[in-house]
Parts: C-alpha cells; sequence; structure tokens
C-alpha cells in the first residue's frame, strides 16, 4: 500500500471541504427543539422540509429573492449587451485600446473598493440613486463589465475573421455578416457571459451594503445577513434553508460550465 | 497577448488609405461607446475622484462644506493607534491565508493530479466553494462556529464562543478564509501541475531521482510562474477581503478581525469621515501595489 499515505491526505481534505456544508444541510433539516438541544447532533433526528417552507414564508426573503432575481437579470441582460459591441472591437481591431482594456480589468482588481465606493456613492446620492435598485443595476453593470469583456473578446476572436470576408465576398454587408455568421458561432460564449455576469450580481453583497441601507429595498444577501438576530438558535433552521436555496444559481452555472472546467482545467493528466 | 504580436493592426496594411483608416478607427470607438461611457461614469471618474478626496476633509454628508487640507489625513491616519492595529491584523490575515491557502491547495492539486480513487469526489469538492455566494459562505461558518448549536463545540466539546474570543476570533476567521480560497488556487495549480512536460519526469527517473526530489528540482521550478502569479493574486484578493469578514464577525470582538476594509467602511459609512477613508483606502493601495511589485521584482530577479 504504497498509496495509503496519499489516501489518507485525500480523505483529509474531503473532510475538511465537506463538513461545513455537511453541517448547512443538516441544520436546515432540524426542528427547532432538536436545534435548542445541547449535544448536537449530525444526523437529523426527525428530518424537516418545514424550515424550507417557513423560509418561504418570511415575506423579507421572499420579497428580497425578487428583487435579487430582478436586478441580477437587468445587470447581466445590460452588462453583455453594451460589452458585445466593445468586445467585437477589442477583439478585431487590436491596438491600444486594446492593451488599455486589459490594462483596466488588471487595476481593478488592484484597488481597494473603499476608493471607489466613497465617491460612487456620493455620485449616486446626487442622482438620487441610492436605495434604489436601478442604482444598484448601474454599479453591478460597471463593475462586471471589465471581466465580461475580457470572456466575450476571447469568445471573439475564436470566431476567424476570414468567415466574414467570405461573407462580404458572397455580397453580404458588415452588419449581415455579423447577424447570420458570427452571432450563431458566439451564442455559447454569450450565455456563459450572461450566467457569469448574473451570478456576479446574485451574490454581490458589498455594493448593496453600501447603496441600499433601506430594508425595503434589500436585495437577497443583505437580508440574509439580516435575518440572524439576537434572539437566539430559533431561526438558524429558516436561515440554513434560505441559505441553501440562495446558492441554487451558482450551483446551476457551476453545473452548466463544469465540462470546460474539466475539459479545460481539471482534465487529469494521468488517465483515470 | 500572443496574437496582438503576429497579427498586425488592420491600419498597417499596404493597401488601406488613410481615409479607411479614420473610418475604421471612428467605427471601433462607436462600438466602443456603449461599455466605455459607464467604465468611465462609475469606475475611473469616481477612481480618481477618491484619490482626490484623499486630501480632503470631505465628510459623506449632504451639506457639507469640503475643503482642501493636503496631507492631513495620512498624518492622522499614520498616527492612529487604530489604524496600526488594523492595519497589522490585515496584514497577518493576507499574509497567512495567502500561504496556508497556497501550501493546501498545492497539496491538493498535487493529490488530484495522482491517481487515485474517489479523485472524482475531492475534484467536485473542491469547487464547491468556489460556486457559493460569499455571504453564505459567511453564514454556514457562523452554524459551524455557533456557541450553542454550532457542531465544532459539538466535536470538541467545548464551550467556545469562537468568533467572539479575543484570541481565537482571527484564527478562526483565518481557517475561513483558506476554505473559501482554496479552489481558485487548486484549479490553477492543477493546471499548471498538466502543463509540466512528461519527459523531465521520465528524464528525472531515468538519472534515479526520487518523489521528492523530482518534486523540490523538477515540479517546483516548472510550477513557478504559476505560482507567482496566483499567490500575487491571492495575495490582493485577501488583503482587500470585506465581505466575507463582514458577515463573519463585522470586525469583532474589540476590533480583533477589523481588517483595513472593514476600518476604512466604518470610518466613511458609520462616521462619514469621506476624505479620511479615501486616504485609507489609497495608502493600502500603495502598500499592495509596493508589495507586489517587490515580490515581482525579486521572483524575476531570481529566475534570471
Amino acid at each position: 500500500m504504497r498509496r495509503f499515505p496519499q489516501y489518507v491526505a485525500l480523505a483529509a481534505y474531503v473532510v475538511f471541504l465537506a463538513f461545513p456544508l455537511l453541517w448547512l444541510l443538516s441544520t436546515a433539516l432540524k426542528t427547532p427543539q432538536e436545534m435548542a438541544l445541547a449535544d448536537p447532533t449530525w444526523i437529523p433526528r426527525e428530518p424537516t422540509l418545514a424550515n424550507f417552507a417557513d423560509a418561504f414564508g418570511e415575506q423579507d426573503l421572499v420579497g428580497a429573492a425578487a428583487r435579487s432575481l430582478g436586478v441580477a437579470l437587468a445587470a447581466s441582460l445590460i452588462t453583455v449587451l453594451i460589452s458585445l459591441p466593445a468586445a467585437y472591437a477589442m477583439a478585431r481591431y487590436r491596438g491600444l485600446v486594446n492593451k488599455i482594456a486589459i490594462g483596466w480589468v488588471l487595476v481593478s482588481q488592484v484597488f481597494p473598493f473603499i476608493l471607489i465606493i466613497i465617491p460612487l456613492f456620493m455620485i449616486l446620492r446626487d442622482l438620487d440613486l441610492v436605495n434604489t435598485l436601478p442604482g444598484l443595476v448601474v454599479v453591478h453593470v460597471t463593475f462586471t463589465l471589465p471581466f465580461a469583456l475580457w470572456m466575450l473578446q476571447g469568445y471573439v476572436r475564436a470566431v476567424p475573421p476570414e468567415l466574414e470576408e467570405a461573407a462580404a465576398v458572397d455580397g453580404a454587408t458588415r452588419l449581415r455578416s455579423i447577424a447570420s455568421v458570427v452571432a450563431p458561432l458566439l451564442a455559447p460564449g454569450v450565455v456563459a457571459t450572461l450566467l457569469f455576469a448574473f451570478i456576479s450580481s446574485w451574490n454581490e453583497f458589498m455594493f448593496a451594503l453600501v447603496i441600499l441601507q433601506n430594508p425595503d429595498v434589500m436585495t437577497l444577501p443583505l437580508t440574509l445577513v439580516r435575518f440572524t438576530g439576537p434572539e437566539g438558535v430559533a431561526r438558524l433552521g429558516p436561515l440554513a434553508a434560505a441559505s441553501l436555496m440562495a446558492t441554487i444559481p451558482s450551483l446551476i452555472f457551476f453545473a452548466i460550465i463544469q465540462r470546460r472546467l474539466k475539459s479545460g482545467l481539471m482534465a487529469g493528466a494521468v488517465k483515470g | 497577448m500572443t496574437a496582438t504580436a503576429t497579427r498586425p493592426a488592420p491600419p498597417r496594411r499596404p493597401h488601406a488609405r488613410p481615409r479607411r483608416v479614420s473610418r475604421q478607427t471612428r467605427e471601433m470607438w462607436l462600438l466602443m461607446l456603449p461599455a466605455l461611457v459607464p467604465v468611465l461614469l462609475f469606475s475611473v471618474g469616481p477612481l480618481l475622484y477618491g484619490i482626490g478626496l484623499a486630501f480632503t476633509d470631505a465628510r459623506n454628508t449632504r451639506n457639507h462644506e469640503t475643503s482642501f487640507i493636503g496631507l492631513e489625513n495620512l498624518t492622522e491616519l499614520l498616527t492612529a493607534e487604530d489604524f496600526w492595529s488594523s492595519f497589522r491584523i490585515g496584514m497577518i490575515w493576507a499574509v497567512s491565508v495567502t500561504g496556508l491557502q497556497f501550501l493546501a491547495a498545492l497539496g491538493l492539486a498535487l493529490l488530484l493530479n495522482e491517481n487515485l480513487r474517489f479523485r472524482g469526489v475531492a475534484r467536485v469538492l473542491a469547487v464547491v466553494p468556489w460556486a457559493m455566494p460569499p455571504v453564505v459562505i459567511g453564514l454556514m461558518w457562523k452554524l459551524v462556529y455557533h456557541p450553542d448549536a454550532g457542531i465544532l463545540n459539538g466535536l470538541l466539546g467545548t464551550h467556545v464562543n469562537w468568533l467572539a474570543d479575543f484570541s481565537l476570533a482571527l484564527p478562526a476567521i483565518i481557517v475561513v478564509g483558506v476554505w473559501t480560497g482554496m479552489p481558485q488556487t487548486t484549479v490553477v495549480l492543477l493546471a499548471g501541475l498538466q502543463g509540466v512536460p512528461r519527459e523531465l519526469y521520465e528524464a528525472g527517473e531515468v538519472d534515479g531521482a526520487g518523489r521528492w526530489r523530482r518534486f523540490w528540482n523538477i515540479t517546483l521550478p516548472q510550477l513557478r510562474p504559476v505560482i507567482v502569479a496566483i499567490t500575487s493574486l491571492d495575495f490582493v484578493w485577501n488583503i482587500n477581503q470585506f465581505g466575507l469578514v463582514y458577515v463573519l464577525t463585522q470586525g469583532g470582538p474589540g476590533g480583533q478581525t477589523r481588517l483595513p476594509m472593514l476600518f476604512a467602511y466604518e470610518e466613511a459609512f458609520r462616521y462619514r469621515f469621506a476624505g479620511y477613508a479615501s486616504m485609507l483606502g489609497l495608502a493600502m493601495a500603495i502598500v499592495v501595489l509596493a508589495a507586489l511589485g517587490l515580490y515581482l521584482w525579486r521572483q524575476l530577479r531570481e529566475t534570471r
């Protein structure tokens, strides 16, 4: 058993990675009575879905989920709509602009958010967009844009320009060749970028925290954080259930892109 | 960007006439415009404005006469006890999370690169934290650390309030930081491992190099560029971390987990010292850039 230590190590990783997840699931399936027991149990004695129903019964949570959905849909659609032409330009006419755009993607990673959020808050306040969902959409679009651009221009680059040239030779106008040749080939990339933008917005917490201070307009991550009060363990079950449900969109996203992850990055060097 | 180098820009084409060039440029700008406007208005603009604010006494309230005060914010910052303690905590957090994350991810990537059974399970699990909203990760770990209903106290038979304990809160959130950041690092390192040419290992084996020597003399040097890139990125992400720790502790107990960004957030939005908080952000940006520059410079010099 030369490989024994390796299996022990792998098991340790699996335990470390899995145990908080299992605990979240376990908490979500427990009754309030069991939550109050002195000795926490791994496996719920009477597994119940009541917590999920309770989470749905909370007006705050349902409203927040609806608002999050609206913001994420609007932000992802706008992001893709405005970054598609720019991505096309970046991929087809390479040059200074392209380098500046890539530089901006990097710079936006390094600068602390506080340097941007304070003036941004002041600008949005002057535009009366603080405490409004459109205000948050604007911010999400702006901050998803660099990475969406980067993704999309990669997809455009993968479409050979010769195809467009061939269409042009056949007498198609530029717009027509884009619509009938480039667009179909670009569709999977556009979907991936849409999903990415949607998830970024759905999960986003920091900007929402600053911009939405009124509980009536808060998005799901904010409402989840406010959900735990000082009243002890009674509401932990519904909180766990709601947290699990808030993860579903991201899980769908990863399920869709996982094949790419697998073939691209996660592929085994050794045949399994 | 190898493609940039191999494909000359269209205007350089011999047959292109100046008028055509300008049409193409105009077309390009027209296509860029819809993306450019929001980035300039809500990202580049605010960034420059924020840097400017750092040198004023701006308050985050309406009807405040803002005036230029030069470096006063900086001198105030450098003499503030609060800032230094927050800075120290931020450094401990960023360095230890980045370091532990790297070691843990390297171990996992090496295991996943082996032909082991159950590798698939570990692979899926290794990506899950990536797929979770940061707020949910924070809440989930709050449940794990919960003093009454948490599993950690149940497992250890203790009655510790992990996130409210002065000496345990920081280590506790560091564990969460490592758990959260491991997937990206693992995936990147694994991709790097798979890019190491197999011939090198075969040659090493022929030369009689053992497992450990092969790791030390082949794997690590080959991985170096990837390691430098991912640890730099991790460090920047960690030092700028906000949401996760805000959800877990809000900087408590008694400021023991108040990372620089939480400190800045409080100054800006609770006490409304916009100018002061901007200077804090600017100072952190400079520290990060300097640390990054030094690290990358040393790495580059060593590889020469």
